[in-house]
């Protein structure tokens, strides 16, 4: 009975232990192309840092018409993909899957949502903005983008690395990727995710709040 | 004894027999129904969902009974030669350009339609693929 306080003492310990080896961190892995450069410290000597591929600097107009741009997703993770709203074979079913999503981190500031739209010529900023509202989203965390096709299929395949092109023999003459690309707060891609498929979508919405976790020290 | 016996087992075959003839028609609408819904998952689920419960107010659910009663003699059209016009689905309003899948057989579209119509709380039972051809005459 002497022993009490100490054997007190033991089993906090033990139990610290055990849930200091549970909250061991899972971090998200970087995509994209990477880069090296040489860094010079100040004592002289230099190494070697890796540069990871970033979003660069883009230009949109939204479904209010309104300028967006990459301040628009400062300090936010968003997931980006690219559609076009007469589109009827994979992006009904995107975006059923990201509507979920999207429901989910509605009470979360630092996510949002960025589809763009490869039909350049129908879908403008009225069109976007009445296929939002018939998919039910009324406010600023889900952006729709428009821009010149350049602007729009350069980005796609430059930058998140998904295929869209034009092709006139296809149904609804555009053919694009499904993919869902989740960006982090410094523009790095940091998940991609088949969104036709509701496993890889849900697996999506785990790892949100991963890679938030990231920013929360 | 015996007697009783071998006019109950008599009665038992005729009974069998009528009710398998009755059942032809019914085994017919069963595998309409089945290629029906290997189809629905082939060419419509993608955009009317896994449940047929539509997306949103961009597409419209296949659950409304009262719209496909309604509107049963359209459906052939609608299917073959897609949609673009208002319709009211739910009491919700659609209006989204539905494309039309004209590389459909009208078979197709008969076992189509018997798996709409005898799912999701529907059950209108047969539609052979005579009936669309007549309807598909019909389309405007």
């Amino acid at each position: 009975m002497r022993h009490l306080p100490l054997r007190i003492l033991l089993l906090f310990c033990a139990v610290l232990l055990v849930f200091n080896s549970c909250t061991k961190e899972r971090k998200l892995p970087i995509y994209g192309n990477r880069d090296t450069k040489i860094v010079k410290h100040a004592d002289g000597s230099s190494s070697i840092d890796t540069v990871y591929q970033t979003i660069p600097d883009f230009t949109f107009l939204n479904q209010d018409s309104v300028k967006i741009n990459n301040n628009t997703f400062k300090n936010k993770v968003y997931v980006a993909d690219f559609f076009f709203t007469s589109c009827p074979s994979i992006c009904p079913i995107m975006h059923r899957n990201l509507k979920k999503v999207y429901e989910d981190f509605k009470g979360n500031p630092e996510v949002m949502f960025l589809s763009h739209t490869i039909d350049y010529k129908y879908d403008t900023p009225h069109i976007l903005k009445k296929y939002a509202a018939k998919l039910g989203v009324d406010d600023k965390k889900w952006q729709f983008a428009y821009g010149k096709r350049n602007d729009i299929y350069t980005i796609a395949e430059k930058s998140y690395l998904v295929a869209v092109q034009e092709d006139s023999t296809e149904k609804g003459s555009y053919v694009h990727q499904g993919w869902l690309i989740l960006i982090d707060k410094d523009r790095k891609m940091r998940g991609i995710y088949d969104g036709t498929d509701s496993k890889a979508v849900e697996k999506l919405g785990k790892d949100i709040p991963t890679l938030l976790a990231e920013y929360k020290k | 004894m015996r007697r009783y016996i071998l006019s109950a087992l008599v009665l038992l075959t005729i009974t069998t027999m009528i009710y398998s003839c009755q059942s032809a028609e019914q085994i017919k609408q069963d595998m309409y129904f089945a290629n029906g819904r290997d189809l629905y998952v082939k060419r419509c689920q993608n955009c009317h969902g896994q449940k047929a419960e539509g997306l949103a107010n961009l597409i419209p659910p296949l659950t409304d009974a009262r719209y496909l009663k309604k509107n049963k003699n359209k459906l052939a059209c609608i299917i073959k030669n897609g949609l673009n016009e208002k319709i009211i689905v739910n009491n919700r309003e659609f209006s989204e350009k539905m494309p039309a899948q004209s590389d459909l057989n009208d078979i197709d579209i008969a076992q189509i339609i018997v798996y709409l119509t005898n799912s999701n709380g529907s059950k209108q039972g047969m539609y052979n693929t005579e009936a669309v051809t007549a309807d598909l005459k019909k389309c405007k």
